[in-house]
């Protein structure tokens, strides 16, 4: 299926730099935006990304108005501002697009995208254009790898870019053509759903499962969600029932939420389940309030899925029409529970929960210290239940079918299936869910991937497997994965993939704690060194040394896998990594001739004695 | 109550103690930056990592529990908190040899604890913004380790809260909280405590800097292991007093 977004729901450029009435002042603007959000500081992220929209940057007097409205410090909404990769605190373009930096959109021929793009605009990668038409710049995967190389113009998503459609795209935007009227099968986005299971196949009729619910009592549901096994289906891998039932233990007002922040690179598919699968996803929210006894939920969706907030929003409406949300759900007096959206801003740290509940609380996105934990202290410091979009979307149909029909698939560990969004070198890229127990080899077939030099599981946090290991398993006990499986044949360099990474992992940590802020940007110094070629025996100690202290001494998950892409590629492919080094033992990161370049300007000299020459 | 070992040695615990409060109050040092007693735990330099049954954990944050097996002077521990110290001298501007806080610096003086000689990463010579416009008070964020002790004595004692962390990840920085996003317009006072918490030489108060010269200063004397224990315990068991 073709998901279309629907031209009404994409919003209108603005035509001038400033929303402002004729004396050039933003305030009556700004203050209209904050109040359309209650004035709510739990909503300072979605009031910047509406300002963000309105002026293409947070202007200054935006930072001071929203911060004097909300009653909370400007340290708060410039922190915020400076946090998320799509806020900006200088003005952006009135188009204003983002290439995904993904490994995968690489392969698929992203530098040469980018490259065109920005000759036939004149602007570089990370600029403005003088005139205030275009900016350009990288983000983190856009989660289309099925269909790339991908990016976002206006938040909206660019499919299957190439070098003619860059330039039809160049000339919509110098003659500022409004995105409304751009050729729609520029944003069609494909659900590519090639194989399905337990979880998506027949989906959910709306209400099916809470009426079953209701039917076999709560405490019976909760007893089959544990029947069944089910394991959070966004890394960690903890048990669901527990979860809810340690959560609905506490005291106080409790809260669910929905984890879409979707970010590991090559992962999309909660995207698709988002696109077509929502209700199913609403009701397993729906019913994990029922059990805990929540009232309100949230679904968190990260920026870059922006297009589908229109489409989620009419679902939520129709939800609420046939009485599957809002008071008295399915006529069970005291029963009351509603689902509100809250989008993010280019985070991938923000689907760590306790930063996505930060994030929520309109902060920046800060893991917290743990314990306590979300289901004891989470949303506003109550309980509150965090799982992944495919969690509840598997709660739901376990809620109609009970937890045997579940369990009866999957391995003694890992029960049912995975959803896995299968990317790069393969003939069909897209979403299949699989039995656990099913092995790596088998995929491989299925998906029309030959000489594959490794498989990247679990996406940069994960592994990179090599070809003898492809009899292992995908399971919880063997090869885990919250859905991101990306394939790389023989032409790939495996360092360059590992170098993709390690960048990634710099450019999204969060910077709390030492280990990480530090260490995954000298990890990433340290793989271009080697990658440049200046790379020597030392360094690769340095890499070693690095990454064992980056894994085991950072503050959440985030720092501790960031250094899985170069301990897995180093244990499997060390001959890759040797390959490169010079033969002595120590270079200089720097060139010492270019670093006299200065030098030689000031003085007007350049000559023989002007230069240096490295000694070896 | 209950008890733990560190490095095999029996550390009775209070409950709701953290492993780095059981500790400093038996006397046994565990290094660390972020942490000061006074406030509330942060967690953020990771210095204060030791293993836990296995694990390794941030002493300053992680409670302690009956039984727990509290690895701490160990090499492998001492050699990872070495590598984070010489990752905070090379991500800002440290010049200690001209450097007013010499001496007094709890950066500088767990790098000699640590028996650190120097980094072993090249240094990222950030470009970072020094704040000289208040009359009393310096503000050199070149220094910054982002321990976050002015932003909590800010907030939690000033009640003022006058600084946050901006930016993301390396491009993380202090931001005063003022229109100007200078200190002077801040409403900072000389008396403030977090005037007085950096262990750093980020903030300093003006026109005291060689009062007490170099070679007769806090670590010139004693080691970082006894002049925090001498000032932490008491503070640590004053809390339960
Ligand atoms: C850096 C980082 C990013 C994460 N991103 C996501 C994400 O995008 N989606 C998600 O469901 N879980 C993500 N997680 C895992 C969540 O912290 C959490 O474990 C999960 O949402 C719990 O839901 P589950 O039990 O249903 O898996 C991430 C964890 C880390 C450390
Ligand atoms: S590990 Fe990285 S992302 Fe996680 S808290 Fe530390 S700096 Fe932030
Ligand atoms: S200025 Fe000093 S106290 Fe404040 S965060 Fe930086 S190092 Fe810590
Ligand atoms: S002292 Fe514990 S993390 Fe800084």
């Amino acid at each position: 299926m073709i998901f279309n977004i629907k031209t009404a729901d994409i919003e209108p450029l603005r035509e001038r730099a400033y929303g402002a009435d004729k004396q050039g002042n933003i305030d009556p603007l700004v203050k209209k935006i904050v109040k359309a959000h209650g004035n709510d500081p739990t909503e300072l992220l979605q009031i910047l990304r509406r300002v963000q929209a309105e002026y293409r940057h947070i202007p200054q007097r935006a930072v001071e108005l929203v911060a004097t409205q909300l009653g909370i410090s400007h340290g708060q909404v410039q922190g915020v501002s400076e946090f998320y990769s799509f806020l900006s605190t200088t003005p952006r373009g009135q188009y204003d697009i983002f290439l995904s930096d993904c490994i995968i959109d690489h392969l698929q021929g992203e530098p040469a995208v980018m490259a065109q793009l920005c000759n036939r605009l004149g602007v570089k990668p990370g600029q403005t254009r003088a005139d205030g038409r275009v900016s350009v710049d990288h983000a983190s995967c856009s989660g289309l790898c099925d269909q790339g190389p991908s990016g976002l113009v206006n938040g909206y998503p660019l499919t299957r870019l190439t070098l003619p459609r860059i330039d039809q795209i160049a000339d919509l935007i110098e003659r500022g053509a409004p995105l409304a009227t751009w050729p729609q099968e520029f944003f069609a986005i494909a659900d590519n759903l090639h194989k399905t299971g337990l979880i998506l196949d027949p989906p959910l009729v709306p209400g099916k499962a809470l009426e079953k619910a209701f039917a076999t009592g709560l405490d019976g549901t909760l007893a089959e969600i544990g029947k069944s096994g089910l394991r959070g289906r966004g890394g960690a891998g903890f048990k669901t029932a527990l979860k809810w039932k340690f959560c609905r233990e506490e005291a106080g007002n409790r809260y669910v939420v929905c984890n879409a922040d979707e970010g590991e690179p090559g992962t999309f598919k909660d995207r698709v389940l988002l696109q077509s699968h929502a209700h199913q996803v609403f009701e397993g929210m729906t019913l994990a309030a029922a059990i805990v006894d929540a009232r309100q939920g949230y679904l968190y969706l990260r920026g870059e899925y922006l297009y589908l907030c229109e489409p989620l929003n009419r679902i939520l409406e129709e939800r609420r029409r046939l009485g599957l949300l809002g008071r008295k759900i399915l006529g069970h007096k005291g029963f009351d529970f509603d689902i509100r959206l809250h989008l993010g801003a280019g985070a991938y740290i923000c689907g760590e929960e306790s930063a996505l509940i930060e994030s929520l609380e309109g902060k920046r996105g800060v893991p917290r210290n743990r314990p306590p934990y979300p289901v004891t202290q989470g949303y506003l410091g109550r309980p509150t239940v965090v799982n992944n979009v495919e969690t509840f979307a598997a709660a739901a149909k376990i809620a109609l079918n009970g937890g045997d029909w579940f369990a009866a698939v999957g391995t003694e560990k890992s029960k049912g299936s995975k959803i896995l969004s299968i990317s790069g070198d393969c003939a069909r890229p897209g979403i299949y869910e699989y039995p656990f127990g099913t092995k790596i080899a088998r995929i491989l077939e299925d998906c029309g991937a030959d000489q594959v030099i490794g498989v990247q599981i679990g996406g940069p946090s994960g592994t990179f497997i090599a070809p003898r290991e492809f009899d292992r398993k995908l399971a919880f006990e063997d090869l885990a994965t919250g859905g991101s499986f990306m394939i790389f044949n023989e032409n790939r360099d495996v360092l360059a993939i590992a170098r993709n990474f390690s960048h990634f992992f710099a450019h999204e940590s969060c910077g709390f704690c030492t280990p990480c802020r530090v260490g995954t940007s000298l990890l990433k110094n340290c793989l271009d060194k080697i990658c440049d070629g200046h790379g020597t025996a030392a360094d690769l100690v340095e890499l070693t040394e690095l990454s064992r202290l980056i894994k085991t001494a950072s503050h959440c998950g985030l720092g501790q896998t960031a250094a899985n892409p170069v301990l897995s590629t180093l244990e499997r492919f060390p001959h890759l990594y040797e390959r490169r080094l010079r033969e002595i033992s120590f270079q200089p990161g720097f060139d010492l001739d270019g670093e006299l370049e200065v030098a030689r300007r000031l003085t007007g000299r350049d000559d023989a004695y002007a230069h240096l020459t490295q000694e070896e | 109550m209950g008890t733990i070992t560190i490095d095999g040695q029996a550390i009775p615990f209070q409950d709701g103690q953290t492993l780095i409060e059981a500790a400093t109050e038996a006397g046994v040092y565990i290094p660390h930056l972020c942490h000061n007693p006074e406030f509330k735990p942060h967690g953020s330099c990771k210095l204060c990592s030791v293993k836990v049954n296995g694990r390794v954990c941030s002493a300053c944050t992680f409670p302690a529990a009956e039984g727990q097996e509290v690895l701490n002077d160990t090499d492998e521990l001492n050699e990872a908190r070495r590598m984070i110290t010489e990752m905070l001298f090379v991500e800002g501007n440290h010049f200690c040899a001209y450097c007013e806080k010499s001496g007094d610096c709890q950066l500088q003086a767990v790098g000699y604890f640590l028996k650190m000689t120097g980094p072993r990463f090249s240094y990222f010579y950030p470009r970072r913004e020094v704040d000289a416009s208040h009359r009393d008070i310096l503000l050199d964020r070149d220094r910054c380790i982002f321990c976050e002790l002015c932003v909590r004595a800010s907030r939690d004692v000033d009640g003022k809260n006058l600084f946050a962390i901006a930016g993301r990840g390396i491009r993380n920085h202090l931001i005063v909280n003022s229109a100007s996003g200078e200190l002077e317009d801040s409403g900072m006072a000389v008396t403030d405590k977090a005037a007085h918490v950096c262990p750093v030489g980020a903030i300093l108060i003006k026109r005291q800097a060689y009062k007490v010269p170099i070679g007769s200063r806090t670590y010139d004397e004693r080691s970082i292991s006894e002049v925090s224990l001498s000032a932490e315990a008491p503070v640590v068991a004053a809390k339960h007093d």
